[in-house]
């Protein structure tokens, strides 16, 4: 795409091509009004209040395309009387019920309202019945809607539930004259919205979506609301903390909203989290989980003498990836001065696999990000339940599937509805676990550059084609005259005879042929259709960006080293960016600060996680830790961004900081480390302080700072192992993965997340076998054995059973060896 | 009133009071001391107050037994009005008083009730802190909270509450008919609905 200079009431403006006029004037910092466009989404035109005059002719600024030279008038006399033609319209019939509503004053309708200046109305029409909805999670009031369909598009092309539509609303339609008497858009956006109101695509009156929330957050007024804040707070009261979201390693901005908690109790309480809509979308977790927070913390000083002997006396450290960059540095400090090993085996194995991937890439983290993703028009998946793994990322999927017409393959043994209802453009490929290789393999085959991938891999991938005749049956269309007998009035006689008519008439016809066709055997390992090359053809066209996302079922892979050299040499020798998903919230962070050990000592401190002495931010352990939101520090994303996040609650308690000052490191606060972290390559000596958190109104992120992707020296060998095709579980098969809105025992501790810990099984398995939900099962494998009641879950299909690692107390990580597949017997108790 | 708003000084029988000038000097000082010890001024005030004693035209009023009628506009011990229609409580828990207050002692929770409506679940008003300027009663959209004629308020503590109940009109009182309506800051000026802009209805 190349940079147009455009005119916006002259202000000349260089931008993009084809950027839609409205994005490249709110970069520029020209005010056009709109209500119903949402960054990032396809615009919906339901509002046409951003009209602007692009060339003396009027056209809408959220779908008109900046074209060089082009010449545009934001406001005229003609869209002065539009504009206020159309809010009239919103007001018309809408309660005034300001006082109530949970937007209090955060509202679009209200603010574009007095803006415009409407002080009178000119138009009626009679209302009809708008009763409100408990939608669930979710409150809907029709009466307050005014059906902007921002709710709808963040559903269908950000999240990709496509939960929401509109439906009919009933009612009079509009009084004719109103067709000359108005002005022409205002008219004609009336009678669309006077049709409809917002229901849901299931047909029942209950949610059933991944239940994020975005739809409430985007809503312009108070329609959406989430059930759990329903009238429980005026947003002016509250304060807003910015911080990251410390769920999963998408690391979202949000920003905690707190208050005192009654009248009576003045601590604070987080009331809700609130996103930038435009420029990032949450998922449940994030929206929902809030409350994790380690309560009623005091100083215990005989539990931090204990720590602090505790430390003294270990050899180990343990810990999960949920703890800031700072947090980390301090155990490094720690392992520096004392020799702890530390021992984070989900940390571990990211580490060493990025250090494999960086043997042949040449560079120490993945390429791309996200937002790259998002912009990309082909995607492949491989080795994640992106779903649940991070929903950003499904996210980044939808939006590309959704809004650049793109296409993706999405490679993964779980079936997977959600995923596959995205877009009729993403072929799911449920492979059996363990084939991760042929998926790379495949990819390298697909969208390699032959020319320069080693010879042995190409000579290797060439051994799998085969050229084959095969019997194609293909339908022809062939003309056959027909001769018909027909009755027919005789106009001389009149009488009716009959005639013989001739008659030409297209017939389908088969016609078999044999035809030479490459057969790709990798296709069939993958237990992939026949015709899916078909497929592919149609689903490439046109395509030009790409991207690849990896996720966490290949760091644990027992050819996990394998598998990362691949995924170096698709980046390598492909189009494709790179991305990988990060286990957990920081472990790309912990990745790069700590050395990491892989067996334990001893005697061992475990934080969050269990061990001899543990300090815990969840409230169980010996020594009471701060959770992540009642932290300041900073968090490494998947976007390789080190974003600083807040505490949104205070903690009267002890933290790590504490302990090693303790030990005999000094600093007054935890962030004093984060300048101290420019020692580690690839991160920056600044302080927390200078920090920037914000979006700019270009949509760019200024958050923290990106990581750099330091080159490594790279080892000239490239050599791949070839594939083992006895690889492949079957059978009864287990896959530990996390039911959406879960991620870890602190979203566990969560009121607002109730999704249950138990044995996942999908409700058409449930249905094939003796089982029901809430059964006592229990689940065998070779490693260990469980006992759990079954949770039916319609967000996943097929045969797998899907064991949730959120909830510690289950242990599900005892069943299997690391690789998150396993065999397994599941028996009722 | 009107004796009130005219300012104008010469036709009121103002005149200025012969007061000499402070002395400056020492020697001033000393004499001016010496002429109010001796010259028994006090006497002169207590005179008055005899004479007025004697002549029984008490003008004073015996509190706590008599008190003054108060003014309707008069800003004392806030309460909460209900609804003529239906007895109901008018407060909707809109939060402005809250948001409004500029001595920061109002403080509410809301809820969602049963039949999802808000609810004020509790509302208080810390007297100690209430500088009785009114605002929470200009700013109720509803004229739910208005400022009553109460002033009574003394208190042990510099902290004083009061509460919803409180405030809230007795039902009693309603029933009878007899809750009177504020007419200070906040109630509705006279002519509000010709100044009205009417809205079409389609019925």
């Amino acid at each position: 795409m190349s940079n147009v200079v455009i005119n916006i009431d002259g202000k000349e403006i260089i931008t993009e091509e084809g950027t839609f006029v409205l994005n490249a004037a709110r970069a520029n910092d020209i005010y056009i009004p709109a209500i119903c466009y949402l960054t990032r989404c396809s615009p919906t035109l339901a509002c046409r209040i951003c009209l602007v005059e692009a060339d003396g002719k009027q056209v809408y600024a959220c779908n008109a395309k900046a074209k060089d030279g082009m010449n545009i008038t934001t406001t005229t006399e003609t869209i002065e009387k539009e504009r206020r033609a159309i809010m009239e319209v919103y007001d018309v019939n809408h309660p005034l019920q300001c006082g109530v509503c949970d937007q209090s004053g955060e509202c679009e309708l209200q603010n574009y309202t007095l803006e415009i200046g409407v002080d009178s109305q000119s138009y009626t029409v009679q209302d009809v019945d708008r009763a409100s909805h408990d939608w669930g999670h979710l409150h809907y009031d029709p009466g307050l809607c005014i059906v902007c369909e921002r709710c709808v598009t963040a559903c269908k092309d950000m999240i990709g539930d496509n939960s929401l539509k509109t439906i009919a609303r009933g009612g009079d339609p509009l009084n004719a004259e109103y067709k000359e008497s108005m002005p022409k858009d205002a008219y004609a956006m009336w009678n669309k919205l006077n049709k409809s109101v917002i229901g849901l695509t299931n047909g029942t009156d209950v949610l059933d979506c991944t239940s994020c929330g975005e739809c409430a957050a985007v809503c312009p007024v108070g329609a959406l609301v989430n059930t759990q804040f329903m009238y429980k707070s005026n947003s002016w009261e509250l304060k807003s903390i910015p911080a990251t979201c410390g769920h999963c390693s998408a690391g979202c901005q949000i920003s905690y909203d707190v208050k005192h908690t009654s009248v009576h109790n003045p601590d604070e309480k987080i009331y809700r989290v609130m996103n930038e809509w435009n420029y990032v979308s949450l998922c449940g977790a994030g929206r929902y989980g809030f409350d994790y927070e380690n309560r009623d913390v005091t100083k215990d000083e005989t539990a931090f003498a204990n720590a602090v002997a505790a430390f003294k006396k270990a050899d180990t450290i343990k810990f999960t990836s949920t703890i800031t960059n700072e947090e980390a540095f301090i155990l490094q400090t720690l392992k520096n001065k004392f020799g702890y090993k530390l021992v984070n085996e989900e940390a571990r194995s990211f580490q060493t696999f990025l250090s494999d991937y960086s043997a042949v890439s040449g560079t120490s983290i993945y390429g791309s990000d996200l937002k790259t993703a998002m912009n990309s028009n082909f995607i492949i998946s491989i080795g994640t339940a992106i779903k649940t793994d991070n929903p950003n990322a499904r996210y980044a999927l939808n939006n590309s599937l959704t809004t650049n017409k793109g296409a993706a393959l999405y490679f993964h043994p779980v079936v997977d509805p959600i995923i596959a209802g995205l877009s009729k453009n993403i072929v799911c490929i449920n492979h059996k676990p363990l084939q991760e290789e042929i998926a790379l393999y495949l990819v390298l085959d697909l969208f390699g550059d032959k020319s320069k991938l080693p010879t042995d891999i190409v000579d290797y991938l060439a051994s799998f084609h085969s050229k084959e005749m095969v019997t194609v049956t293909e339908t022809i269309k062939e003309k056959v005259i027909e001769i018909v007998k027909e009755m027919k009035v005789n106009e001389e006689t009149g009488e009716e005879e009959e005639i013989e008519v001739e008659k030409s008439k297209m017939v389908p016809k088969k016609v078999s042929k044999e035809v030479e066709v490459d057969v790709n055997r990798l296709i069939s390992m993958l237990g992939m259709a026949e015709n899916f090359m078909e497929t592919f053809e149609k689903l490439m066209k046109k395509k030009d960006t790409f991207s690849m996302i990896v996720g966490p079922d290949l760091y644990n892979h027992p050819n996990s080293k394998n598998l990362a050299r691949l995924v170096a040499l698709v980046e390598k020798y492909s189009a494709f960016e790179l991305i990988m998903i990060p286990t957990l919230t920081n472990t790309l962070g912990v990745a790069m600060i700590n050395e990491l050990s892989d067996t334990a000592g001893s005697y061992a401190v475990g934080y969050n996680t269990d061990a001899d002495f543990v300090l815990s931010g969840l409230g169980e352990g010996d020594l009471d830790m701060p959770a992540i939101n009642q932290q300041e520090g900073t968090l490494t994303s998947i976007n390789k961004y080190v974003n600083p996040t807040n505490a949104a609650l205070p903690y009267g308690g002890y933290a790590l900081n504490d302990i090693a000052n303790a030990l005999g490191l000094d600093a007054k606060n935890t962030i004093d480390y984060t300048v101290e972290l420019g020692s580690i390559d690839g991160f920056k000596a600044q302080t927390f302080d200078s920090l920037p958190d914000h979006y700019t109104n270009s949509g760019e992120e200024v958050r923290g700072y990106r990581l750099e992707n330091l080159s490594t020296s790279v080892a000239s060998d490239e050599s791949v192992n070839k594939i083992d095709e006895t690889l492949g579980l079957e059978g009864e098969i287990i896959y530990l993965a996390n039911p959406v809105r879960q991620f870890t025992d602190f979203t566990k501790n969560t009121t607002n997340l109730d999704e249950k810990s138990g044995v996942y099984m999908s409700s058409e398995a449930l249905e094939a076998s003796e089982l029901n939900a809430g059964d006592s099962v229990s689940v065998k494998t070779e490693n260990g054995e469980l006992t759990a009641a079954i949770v039916s879950d319609n967000k996943i299909a097929g045969n797998i059973t899907v064991l949730p690692t959120f909830d510690s107390k289950l242990n599900s990580g005892a069943l299997v060896n690391g690789y998150r597949f396993a065999t397994a017997s599941i028996q009722k108790v | 009133m009107e004796q009130f708003n005219n300012r104008n000084v010469a036709d009121n029988g103002y005149f200025m009071v012969d007061i000499e000038d402070y002395p400056t000097d020492g020697m001033g000082k000393f004499k001016r001391i010496i002429k109010r010890t001796f010259r028994l001024e006090l006497f002169v005030g207590l005179w008055v107050v005899m004479r007025e004693m004697i002549k029984f035209d008490i003008h004073t009023i015996s509190y706590p037994a008599e008190k003054m009628p108060i003014g309707p506009r008069y800003r004392a011990v806030h309460e909460m009005k209900r609804l003529w229609e239906s007895d109901a409580e008018r407060c909707i828990g809109c939060g402005l008083c809250e948001k409004i207050c500029i001595s920061d002692c109002i403080r509410m929770d809301t809820k969602i009730d049963e039949d999802s409506r808000k609810e004020v679940s509790e509302y208080t008003i810390n007297l100690g802190r209430c500088i009785f300027c009114g605002y929470c009663a200009e700013v109720c959209p509803e004229l739910a909270i208005t400022h009553g004629g109460e002033y009574e308020q003394a208190s042990e503590q510099r902290e004083h509450f009061v509460d919803y109940e409180y405030m809230l009109t007795p039902i009693d009182t309603m029933k009878a008919n007899a809750q009177k309506e504020f007419e200070g800051f906040g109630s509705i000026t006279p002519h509000e609905d010709e100044r009205v802009k009417k809205t079409p209805l389609a019925y």
